[in-house]
């Protein structure tokens, strides 16, 4: 493969961009993930504020494509409801998953789109997902804590 | 050596990638396999698969002699004083699975020291983390300078007389470093502990001589050294092994069973429960001797060479750093790296892309990963096949990955 299709400018720039790779002032939730065999490995912190993702952002280490994956969520989600980016969470997933192919269906999740062909990549789909699963992880934790307060 | 030779041996060096043949550079993980050893398999196969030491007929006979004479080969390899100290297992994993639980579990108690290396692979590190844990046990580390990878000489005053076992790799599967381990064996005798000697990294690339070495325990894998994947040798001082509880129950490894008691097998059956795996021992002989035909002074020296010419060339590369000492004189095979600002990952899959097979990640050591402060690294490493041109096509790549990932340098 060409390695023009796999690191495009716009996954070389998020990978570069730092503008997210910082610690989150007292996160409502942190959450680690990582890879255990390729060595991704990062915390996603996430502050809420009335029901809406007021900061996200991520420390840690990665491949490229986990790192411009993060970076391309924490943009798209930011500022967001937990719901709303939990639909978010799941559209990519199932599109790295292949199961959504249609790009109009796709246009949502922004520059994440571009990650599309991941799903052809069996050993870089693990990269792609780490974030999204992160996140997924810390906001289910959220909405249960949440659930559980109400009662 | 005659390389173009050798490498008409491995068929698989042929194969095709990035449009060209592909370059092996994984070998510390594991071994490509020469045609005799896939011929010895064959023929075995063929013509003398059975069920060894089970019934009278002539298959089973001749697994019997396939099996037991292969043991004769790896005893005279690693000079062994008997056949009977020779314990088949799947690879060095459960070697030192092996010793951890049928002598760890078994003659460890609370208070007592075990002493192991930062550098050592999970499988001789997760073992005696859990031989601390079940018996109380204390998990004493030596840790490591970190730009030579030397041991850090007053770490050596922990294997005091409350260290019961004493467990390292001859050759660190990361720092790659060669070095002396009969004055750490002698210190750990003079201590009264046991020696658990990792071979994987060592017994594929240079002579090993367990009586001269004096350890007590030595494991090692044959998928690391030419032979199939599935079998791994456990050698350990007789009196040590007898008087150790078995490690898997079952067929062949009894002397007589009755309805509620049982008595063990002699050794090596004591501790080779089930059907075993004769090709892999087949594999295994005719590596051994592939090896021994070539010769470890050639091989080392082969090696050597292709060591040297990495690391000379790696260190004419911006921002490349060469894990644990530069000196190819001490580095056996392989050398770590790290590429600044790309991930390990990245680098392995912009040189798969050209053909080329290194390894990523922590290399199954994370905690000496934590240690130097990295996450992860690339390893290259190295076999006798292996060519010049081949090391100078992998150089010309590692040159390119910044660019790839968008640097100007």
């Amino acid at each position: 493969m060409d390695m023009n299709q796999l690191y495009t400018e716009l996954i070389l720039e998020y990978n570069k961009d730092k503008t997210n790779k910082r610690p989150v002032e007292n996160p409502t939730l942190s959450e680690h993930g990582h890879n255990p065999n390729c060595g991704d490995d990062i915390v996603l912190q996430v502050k809420m504020k009335d029901g809406v993702i007021q900061d996200l952002a991520y420390t840690g280490s990665g491949c490229a494509i986990s790192q411009a994956s993060t970076a391309m969520m924490i943009e798209l989600v930011s500022g967001r409801t937990a719901d709303e980016a939990l639909r978010l969470v799941h559209l990519f997933l199932d599109m790295i998953r292949g199961k959504i192919t249609d790009e109009s269906q796709l246009e949502e999740l922004e520059a994440a789109v571009s990650l599309k062909d991941i799903s052809k990549m069996p050993v870089r789909v693990k990269c792609a997902v780490l974030g999204w699963h992160t996140l997924e992880e810390a906001l289910t934790k959220l909405q249960s804590k949440t659930v559980k307060s109400n009662k | 050596m005659n390389s173009e030779l050798i490498r008409n041996d491995f068929p698989i060096l042929k194969k095709e990638c990035g449009g060209r043949p592909i370059v092996y550079l994984d070998n510390a993980a594991t071994s490509q396999k020469p045609l005799p050893v896939l011929e010895a398999v064959y023929e075995y196969n063929t013509q003398g698969n059975g069920n060894p030491h089970r019934g009278a007929h002539v298959l089973a006979i001749s697994a019997s002699e396939a099996y037991d004479g292969s043991k004769e080969i790896v005893r005279r390899f690693i000079n062994k004083r008997s056949p009977k100290e020779i314990i088949y297992t799947r690879n060095t994993t459960e070697s030192l699975n092996l010793i951890a639980r049928s002598y760890g579990e078994t003659h460890l108690k609370k208070g007592d020291h075990i002493v192991i290396t930062i550098a050592e692979h999970h499988a001789n590190l997760v073992t005696w983390q859990r031989v601390a844990q079940k018996t109380g046990a204390v998990l004493d580390y030596i840790y490591v300078d970190k730009k030579t990878g030397h041991f850090l000489e007053k770490d050596l005053e922990k294997i005091n007389k409350n260290v019961k076992i004493v467990a390292f790799a001859q050759v660190s599967n990361v720092l790659g470093i060669e070095f002396d381990p009969r004055p750490l064996i002698q210190r750990a005798h003079e201590a009264g502990a046991v020696v658990v000697l990792d071979g994987a990294q060592s017994a594929p690339h240079r002579r090993v001589d367990v009586q001269e070495l004096d350890c007590d325990f030595f494991a090692f894998s044959g998928h690391k050294m030419c032979a199939s994947g599935g079998i791994g040798v456990l050698y350990g001082k007789e009196q040590l092994l007898d008087d150790m509880e078995p490690f898997n129950l079952g067929g062949d490894m009894i002397e007589e069973v009755r309805e509620q008691s049982t008595d063990f097998a002699e050794l090596p059956a004591k501790f080779e429960a089930g059907t075993q795996n004769v090709e892999g021992a087949v594999s295994l002989e005719a590596a051994i001797r592939y090896l021994n035909e070539i010769g470890f002074d050639e091989i080392q020296k082969q090696e050597r060479k292709l060591v040297t010419q990495a690391i000379q060339g790696m260190q004419q590369i911006p921002h490349i750093r060469i894990i644990g000492t530069e000196n190819p004189e001490e580095k056996e095979g392989l050398v770590s790296f790290t590429v600044d600002d790309v991930h390990p990952h990245d680098v392995a899959e912009i040189l798969s892309a050209v053909g080329i097979c290194i390894r990523t990640g922590h290399h199954c050591a994370q905690p000496l990963h934590t240690y130097l402060g990295i996450y992860a690294s690339c390893r290259a490493s190295f076999y006798f096949y292996n060519t010049e041109e081949e090391v100078q096509y992998f150089l010309k790549h590692l040159r390119t990955v910044r660019s790839v990932m968008g640097y100007d340098d």
